[in-house]
């Protein structure tokens, strides 16, 4: 799946192999949030860096103590509709001050990128499409914010503090 | 109020340009309606039965002269020369064509307004009580509040994709003008022990297919963390409302589920993780905005108003009813705040033509500050208008069929677009309204106070629950039926209204709902309104009198 970063659409780097599938020796790999629990203690060992594919009904809350370990995180979008990774972002880099590659999966759309780079989403999973429609342009359709966002951009209220 | 700053319009602008590449974008078949319809919807754009239906938003129901000509302008130019006062402060136009929406929105842009969270799951436009910064019974303005909020959730990057949708009132006033129980967040402002001024904070309350009255999430909850704790609300919701079932996604559900007490349990974790610095609203912020609330300059009254006015009412019983029920106290002497009555007998409630928005706009500039309000009932109010000027002012207005006497009575009934416009709807809402209004005009007076609402479905946008008769139109078999409660109310005692038996078919309406008046006058006592007789002598000679004879 391409992957929109940086203002660019390119190759995904990381690996995401399934539960039962061996990891790869040291490229970035990510696992299902069930085998970081079983295997926590290997996989941090391990020489290639490791993500975590989050479900999007667990709190980010409880892996305060393990966000440091994640270059990735991929939260999930099921339905663009459900918006409930929008929160599990603000939560890992405002809370947990999570700073490794945050990056939404799932029914990503256009539409929806500035929403979720807001609250601190710096990659997307995104289909073909993307480039064909210019979709690294819909992250610079505003430059007025009402609230304090994750992506280091100004909002209003220190704008109005400066003018 | 409130005016925008170059960081509001710029805002505004790259709205406008967003959405009209969406629409382009859309034309050009490069967005298929599915991946549109939200996108529109947060715009506040439905497709309904016959048209496009575009709702704009009245942030807390207050509107300038110059916004009230746009919105007559649009309905001249792009809809067919009226638009629709809904049950939440806003306007809708129902013969809109979706090319044109983009320059309908650019025109809004100009005076500052926008159709933003109109719709879709997201925080809805806040409303307010309409007598705000008038009223004699208010602690302080609301509106600073509700502009904060409107700012805070526009556009919010975390909470344009919950549950569902999110409604928040505010109000600042012993009487509860905004229906503020029956708000996903209800605010009340307060004051405490020590004579602080905060927020009781309400959650859970909504109509629709399951309704409820909000409950107190907390007491007192000091001004400057009001952004925090609703961001904290919000959150809990976001994570724990239900998506599995858009009839049980409210957060009304998720209150219900959880109860009250582990629901505050879980915002104040939430609350106290966000820190003391969270989304601040120092001093000089919420001061900032206040100013543009300032109250108006009221001149004193003349030695003579009083004397006049009576003068004026004692020459024309018309006149003295109008100001008996259209014209409220105001809190600076010799003014009044004045409903303007979109309730002619027999007509849409809440349509008013292009000709008299102008018309309004026109009397705001002349007698009242240049402030027009909407109400959620549908009706607009002139909020500070000299006493002296109440002839004039009717008599201007009754040249336009604005001077209708009715505001809190029978014949100012709520009802929803219904079947005539909707495609939610099971049954037509106007038609029933229409002719009950009719019906009812020339006993106002006798029956009082008494608020009759009409919803087209179950989603109750006519608000049917919290009427003091509830009318609900259902589908039986292709037919319109309508189920009848009574006892509902939508103020600071807020209550739902009991069904008071089987549904009755459209023509049998009128008579039934005669059928509940003759009950009331018949038993009531002196100073009861319906909701009064209905909670002393319960629901059993109601439903004799209307099923006794079948």
């Amino acid at each position: 799946m391409p992957l929109l970063k940086d203002g660019r659409v390119g190759d995904d780097p990381w690996r995401h192999p399934d539960d039962a599938e061996s990891l790869p020796d040291d490229a970035p790999a990510t696992v299902s949030l069930a085998r970081w629990r079983t295997e926590r203690d290997a996989l941090a060992r391990r020489a290639g860096r490791i993500g975590l594919r989050l479900p999007n009904d667990v709190s980010p809350l409880e892996l305060a103590e393990d966000v440091g370990r994640f270059g990735l995180i991929t939260l999930a979008f099921p339905r663009f509709t459900d918006g409930r990774a929008y929160s599990q972002a603000r939560l890992l880099r405002a809370r947990l001050g999570f700073r490794g590659e945050l990056r939404a999966t799932g029914n990503v759309l256009r539409d929806q990128l500035l929403f979720m780079r807001r609250c601190g989403i710096d990659a997307f999973e995104v289909g073909e499409r993307a480039l064909a429609e210019n979709w690294p342009a819909a992250l610079g359709e505003f430059d007025v914010f009402y609230q304090p966002g994750e992506d280091g951009r100004p909002w209003i209220a220190r704008q109005r503090a400066a003018g | 109020m409130y005016r925008y700053d170059e960081f509001d319009r710029r805002f505004l602008e790259e709205r406008v340009a967003q959405y009209r590449d969406q629409v382009r974008r859309r034309l050009a078949g490069q967005l298929s309606e599915d991946e549109f319809r939200p996108l529109r919807l947060m715009n506040g754009l439905y497709l309904q039965l016959h048209a496009y239906m575009l709702r704009i938003a009245i942030p807390y129901g207050s509107l300038s002269p110059a916004k009230l000509r746009v919105l007559a302008r649009i309905a001249r130019r792009y809809d067919r020369g009226y638009g629709h006062f809904t049950t939440r402060q806003n306007i809708q136009f129902n013969w809109i064509k979706l090319e044109e929406t983009p320059d309908i929105l650019a025109e809004l842009a100009a005076v500052e307004m926008h159709s933003i969270q109109t719709s879709g799951n997201c925080i809805r436009n806040t409303t307010a009580d309409p007598f705000a910064g008038a009223a004699d019974d208010e602690i302080e303005d609301p509106r600073p509040w509700c502009e904060i909020i409107r700012q805070w959730s526009t556009l919010h990057p975390e909470f344009s994709f919950l549950p569902r949708k999110f409604k928040i009132a505010v109000s600042a006033a012993a009487t509860d003008r905004a229906a503020v129980r029956l708000h996903d967040i209800g605010l009340y402002l307060r004051r405490n022990a020590a004579g602080e001024v905060g927020f009781e904070v309400l959650v859970g309350g909504g109509l629709g297919r399951t309704p409820m009255i909000a409950k107190t999430l907390r007491d007192f909850l000091p001004k400057h963390r009001l952004l925090a704790y609703l961001e904290a609300i919000l959150r809990v919701y976001n994570e724990f409302g239900r998506r599995d079932n858009l009839y049980k996604s409210r957060i009304k559900i998720l209150v219900q589920a959880l109860g009250i007490d582990k629901m505050r349990d879980a915002v104040e974790r939430e609350f106290g993780a966000m820190g003391e610095s969270a989304l601040p609203l120092p001093p000089a912020t919420v001061a900032a905005i206040a100013a543009h609330f300032a109250p108006p300059t009221l001149a004193a009254p003349g030695a003579d108003d009083e004397t006049e006015l009576a003068r004026a009412l004692a020459q024309a019983p018309a006149l003295a009813r109008w100001v008996r029920y259209n014209v409220a106290p105001h809190r600076a002497a010799g003014h009044a705040i004045v409903t303007v009555s979109l309730k002619p007998p027999g007509r849409p409630p809440g349509d008013a033509s292009a000709a008299q928005m102008e018309l309004l706009a026109d009397l705001a500039e002349r007698y009242s500050q240049g402030e027009i309000r909407a109400t959620y009932e549908q009706n607009l109010v002139l909020p500070h208008v000299r006493r002296r000027d109440l002839p004039a002012l009717w008599r201007h207005l009754g040249e336009a069929g604005l001077a209708t006497a009715n505001a809190g009575l029978a014949s100012d009934i709520i009802s929803c677009p219904g079947l005539d416009y909707c495609s939610l709807a099971n049954a037509r809402s106007i038609p029933v309204a229409e002719r009950l209004s009719r019906h009812l005009a020339a006993r106002d007076q006798e029956i009082g106070e008494l608020h009759i609402k009409i919803s087209g479905c179950i989603n109750a946008c006519g608000h049917h629950h919290v009427g003091h008769i509830g009318i609900l139109g259902v589908d039986k078999n292709g037919e319109e039926f309508y189920q009848i409660t009574i006892g509902g109310s939508a103020d600071e005692n807020a209550a739902l209204g009991a069904i008071v038996g089987p549904a009755v078919p459209s023509a049998a309406v009128t008579g039934a709902v005669d059928t509940l008046i003759g009950v009331y006058l018949d038993l009531r006592r002196e100073g009861e309104r319906f909701p009064d007789t209905y909670r002393r002598i319960g629901a059993a000679p109601f439903k004799e009198a209307l099923y006794a004879a079948a």
